[in-house]
């Protein structure tokens, strides 16, 4: 069952100059996109993914789709419910409540001054729900200890204070979370723990995660679909398989080629050309063409739109057009090398 | 290593604190030679960027070097102060710093903070300084240097600006970087020209790098050598191939397997349970024990063997085999 | 993560450490413990406050009762039996034989009273603009805040008089010496709100960019229960340095305006009235009448003024 649709969803915003300077300095005003007729849909019970380096408008997304943000153009839906335009308050306040959020900074994300019971609470006592003893016991769930509840948050660390904010989106009982870049802040080892206990909730209380991320291979683990986002633009989406064996559109193919391998030791690749364009100009027609590597007129012309190709939704023109090869080769669908050690598997059996 | 650039022996840095005195760098020894790269990576509180600091002399109080010795050149540099570090530090070493705009003078033209720093270094006239800026902006792969010169800060954008902070780095041409952290801040695209341009340079130059960073991936691209650290300590080090592929502490084998991967397909990351301990609660014996899959009695109470440079070994009592392979 | 969960069977309810606990064992008391400076002005205050507060009951004399007062005692000498009488008063007496000490202590009484309450008054008024100011944005932080700047284009002591002369000219005359008081407690508050609203505003706009206040909007909260409950609480440690400060500023702005004439009424004098009346008699030898009150204000303000700059230290991360 579709659970949320964006539809043309599009942003934009002021970033003029106060009237005085611009009188002075005799500028326009100054429009930034920051996302462009952007349309997917999230099933029920899957994670979706955004993906995109900065500048890609992935935030945003995940803003709107929350309500923190309002849409210039289109509409968030979320179980048909258009959160910006509905009329009715109750409906809004029960969508409103199958909807939470996990921040990217664990530092920023809990009030300093608050006990982390009272953090994790509020969510149901903000609409005078009977709270006693659920923060300890969604603590445990999130692998704290329900003693916890009772200290501040500067007495964790980065990756605990990440558990302490899943168990506050988890309060709700949630349909839907948000989860924008939880584990860019976190080292290495707590990323994959953080990640996997993500994973094991979404299967226990069947959620729904939009995931937002600048790094792909975050998410191949985790996600059921992911789309591609380039200023602002859906230039690919598909599963996490067909994206990373069978990418489609120059930028994803770009993108996969210049992620750090552990298995190519001082590889001598020419790196990738050209950096994001400025988003308040961005370029005509398909805004990857200034470093695409197959680019032809009609790239600099029109804006290609997403279309069907395979398992996979691609906006651009050439993408699967004979003749017009990629440039850079895909990576060949590598097989994981043989991993675990027999000793770590023991260990693993033990642990989880 | 035969006349190594950089060579660090036992380099212990302690802070005194009211709950006793914390170690963030405990015992490291390493050395860097001519035209490699040393990658030293770790997570957050593994004492990495102190050790960084301890080089360059940018310690700050009450944190300070309690025990060991630096050398650059065959130079001994850790008791230097003030105006003799200051001179050592750009003519000898050069910085690159993981925000490139807090490395950049937001109010100087980028050409005239390379000539000042140029000037200040070497023996050479204002005419001959610019043209070696100029040299320098073209080497990084500036587009029409000599234009871009008159150009502030802020007119850059973030890849090209860390482009100027390589060139200010180099531009005196130092036998030692150090990069804290160098793409942390770019984007992925980005981040892969950069450290292709710093391997480029570096490697026709002879300049030795050591780059600190948390991400095993731009260790992989870019390192000879990589240190491993943990809580304060070296745990392993040896060359790049052989420690991301056989790792033969627990700890880097762990951190390996939890680095997500492109190749490495959809099943359950590996992880490490907990987390570094904290430096005012660090565990008896090994610092990794209460993690470590593999512990057993002797390691909780015995901090374990020390590294000597040099070898492929691990700080571990029970090394791991050189068939436990990772991806 | 490291702790080990709980065992199934054990109780869930665990007492959470005290506030108390905490602090006492905060970094915040530690560097307070050990810093002499801060530990003296702590102590030198808390005694001129508590002798304030007990002035009736410390006073040897009651200065203002006329029935105790003998004009006989008048100039005795600090520590001199008088000539007359052979009463012996620790810090002399003035021209009309009343105590200094005793003077003092209720001189002390209303100084206190005035520069605390005006610092509270400024400190709800300028928090309360400041949060809106900072959270509400648009008009009413450009309105505020241009309030605020014209308001800082005066010296304080300048509004403060404007105040004081409108408040006394529209305040019937039997009223006049009952509400003199009052009256300056809102002059000096109204003078001395703008920096709060400031510092405030400044320190709203950082806060409600943070996640948390983000999360909080998520669920729904109101912007007040936002601003009260979440940004509120992390405002305070700049606002606690600023009151300090203040208060220390507001009691010399009070002792200047009774200096003036136009403070405190004869009647109830402050610490600036005894100043005012000492200063008559300095150039004719009776030096005790002017020196015991102005010492005792400027240890006062000195004191408070120690452990602002303390406070300010202690509460800035990057200072340490």
């Amino acid at each position: 069952m579709r659970l949320v649709s964006v539809e043309h969803l599009t942003r934009i915003f002021d970033v003029s100059k106060p009237w005085l300077n611009r009188v002075i300095e005799r500028r326009k005003k100054a429009f930034l996109t920051a996302v462009s007729d952007v349309s997917f849909e999230i099933e029920e019970k899957t994670v979706y993914s955004l993906v995109g380096e900065s500048g890609s408008g992935k935030s945003t997304i995940g803003k709107m789709l929350v309500g923190l943000l309002d849409p210039s153009e289109g509409s968030v839906k979320i179980r048909d419910v258009d959160l910006a335009r509905e009329k009715d308050a109750a409906k809004v306040d029960a969508v409103r409540a199958d909807i939470q959020m996990i921040f990217q900074d664990p530092f920023a994300s809990l009030n300093p001054r608050w006990r982390v019971r009272d953090i994790i609470v509020e969510p149901v006592a903000a609409r005078g729900g009977e709270t006693k003893g659920m923060a300890e016991r969604l603590l445990e769930q999130v692998g704290l200890s329900a003693r916890d509840a009772g200290k501040f948050p500067h007495e964790f660390s980065g990756g605990q204070r990440q558990r302490i904010c899943i168990a506050r989106a988890l309060a709700s009982e949630p349909k839907l979370i948000v989860c924008d870049e939880p584990t860019s802040a976190l080292d290495v080892s707590v990323q994959a723990q953080v990640l996997n206990l993500m994973s094991d909730l979404k299967d226990e209380f069947g959620l729904t995660y939009l995931f937002i991320s600048h790094d792909l291979t975050v998410v191949q683990h985790i996600s059921d679909k992911v789309g591609v986002l380039y200023l602002g633009r859906l230039v690919e989406e598909a599963s996490p398989t067909e994206l990373f064996e069978d990418p489609k559109h120059p930028y994803t193919q770009m993108l996969l080629a210049a992620a750090p391998k552990l298995d190519e030791f001082g590889r001598e690749v020419p790196p990738p050309k050209g950096e994001i364009p400025d988003p308040i100009n961005p370029p005509d027609g398909c805004a990857y063409h200034p470093r695409c590597p197959i680019a032809m007129d009609i790239c600099r012309k029109m804006r290609p739109e997403l279309r069907k190709i395979r398992g996979a939704r691609v906006a651009c023109h050439l993408a699967d057009v004979k003749g017009v090869g990629p440039a850079i080769t895909p990576p060949e669908a590598q097989k994981p090398p043989e991993f675990r050690s027999k000793r770590t598997a023991d260990a693993e059996e033990s642990t989880s | 290593m035969t006349n190594p650039i950089l060579s660090i022996r036992d380099l212990t840095v302690e802070i005194p604190t009211r709950h006793g005195i914390l170690r963030p760098v405990d015992g490291v020894s390493y050395d860097i030679g001519r035209g490699e790269i040393l990658g030293v990576v770790g997570e957050s509180g593994a004492g990495k960027s102190m050790a960084g600091n301890a080089v360059i002399g940018l310690l700050s109080p009450p944190a300070r070097i309690a025990q060991g010795e630096i050398h650059v050149n065959g130079t001994r540099i850790d008791q230097l102060k003030g105006e003799a570090m200051r001179r050592l530090r750009g003519k000898e070493i050069g910085m690159v710093f993981q925000d490139p705009l807090t490395s950049l003078n937001p109010l100087l033209r980028i050409g005239d903070q390379l000539t000042e720093t140029i000037l200040a270094h070497l023996d050479i006239s204002r005419a001959e300084a610019e043209q070696r800026a100029i040299r320098a902006l073209d080497e990084v792969g500036i587009p029409g240097a000599r234009e871009r010169i008159n150009s502030y800060p802020h007119e850059f954008s973030g890849g090209m600006r860390q482009r100027v902070v390589i060139a200010l780095a180099l531009c005196a041409e130092p036998s030692l970087i150090i990069a804290e952290e160098p793409t942390t801040a770019l984007d992925v695209s980005v981040q892969a020209q950069i450290i292709a341009l710093l391997k480029q340079l570096c490697h026709q130059r002879g300049t030795a790098v050591m780059l600190i960073t948390h991400d095993m991936g731009v260790i992989a691209e870019a390192a000879d050598r990589v240190a491993v650290m943990y809580a304060g300590k070296l745990v392993e080090l040896g060359p790049v191939r052989d420690v991301l592929t056989t790792p033969r502490h627990p700890y880097t084998h762990g951190l390996m397997g939890s680095t997500p991967l492109a190749s490495r397909g959809k099943d359950r990351l590996h992880q490490i349970p907990g987390a570094m301990p904290r430096l005012d609660a660090l565990p008896s014996g090994c610092a990794f024990h209460p993690r470590c899959p593999y512990v057993q009695d002797k390691c909780k109470a015995d901090p374990g063997p020390t590294l000597a440079d040099g070898g492929g070994e691990a700080a571990c009592f029970f090394p791991l085999s050189q068939d436990a392979k990772v991806a | 993560m490291t702790e080990m969960p709980l065992p199934p069977d054990a109780p869930i309810a665990v007492k959470d450490p005290s506030r108390l606990t905490l602090a006492l064992q905060s970094d915040f008391y530690y560097t307070f413990r050990h810093s002499p400076v801060a530990m003296v002005s702590t102590v030198v205050v808390v005694l001129m406050v508590l002798a304030a507060i007990f002035a009736p009951l410390i006073a040897p004399y009651n200065p203002f009762d006329p029935a105790s007062l003998n004009l006989m005692n008048g100039f005795s000498r600090p520590m001199e039996p008088n000539a007359f009488t052979g009463d012996l008063f620790w810090l002399g007496t003035d021209d009309q034989g009343r105590d200094v000490f005793s003077t003092i202590l209720y001189g002390l009484r209303i100084s206190l009273f005035v520069g605390a309450a005006a610092v509270l008054f400024a400190m709800v008024l300028g928090i309360t603009l400041g949060l809106l100011a900072g959270y509400v944005g648009g008009w009413t932080e450009t309105i505020i805040m241009r309030v605020a700047d014209v308001q800082l284009t005066f010296p304080a002591i300048l509004v403060a008089m404007l105040i004081f002369g409108v408040a006394k000219g529209i305040t019937p005359v039997e009223y006049r010496d009952q509400m003199a008081i009052w009256v300056l407690i809102i002059a000096i508050g109204l003078s001395d709100w703008v920096q709060f609203a400031r510092v405030v505003r400044g320190a709203t706009l950082v806060e409600k960019n943070k996640e948390y206040v983000q999360a909080a909007r998520l669920i729904g909260r109101t912007s007040p229960a936002i601003m009260l409950r979440h940004i509120l609480p992390n405002v305070l440690s700049p606002v606690l340095v600023i009151a300090t400060i203040s208060l220390a500023l507001a009691i010399i702005a009070e002792a200047t305006l009774s200096f003036l004439g136009v403070g405190a009424p004869p009647t109830q004098p402050s610490l600036g009235t005894l100043i005012r009346i000492g200063q008559g008699f300095l150039f004719s030898g009776e030096w005790w009448i002017l020196l015991f009150p102005a010492a005792t204000l400027l240890t006062l303000a000195l004191s408070v003024n120690l452990l602002g700059d303390w406070l300010r230290d202690a509460l800035n991360p990057r200072l340490r």
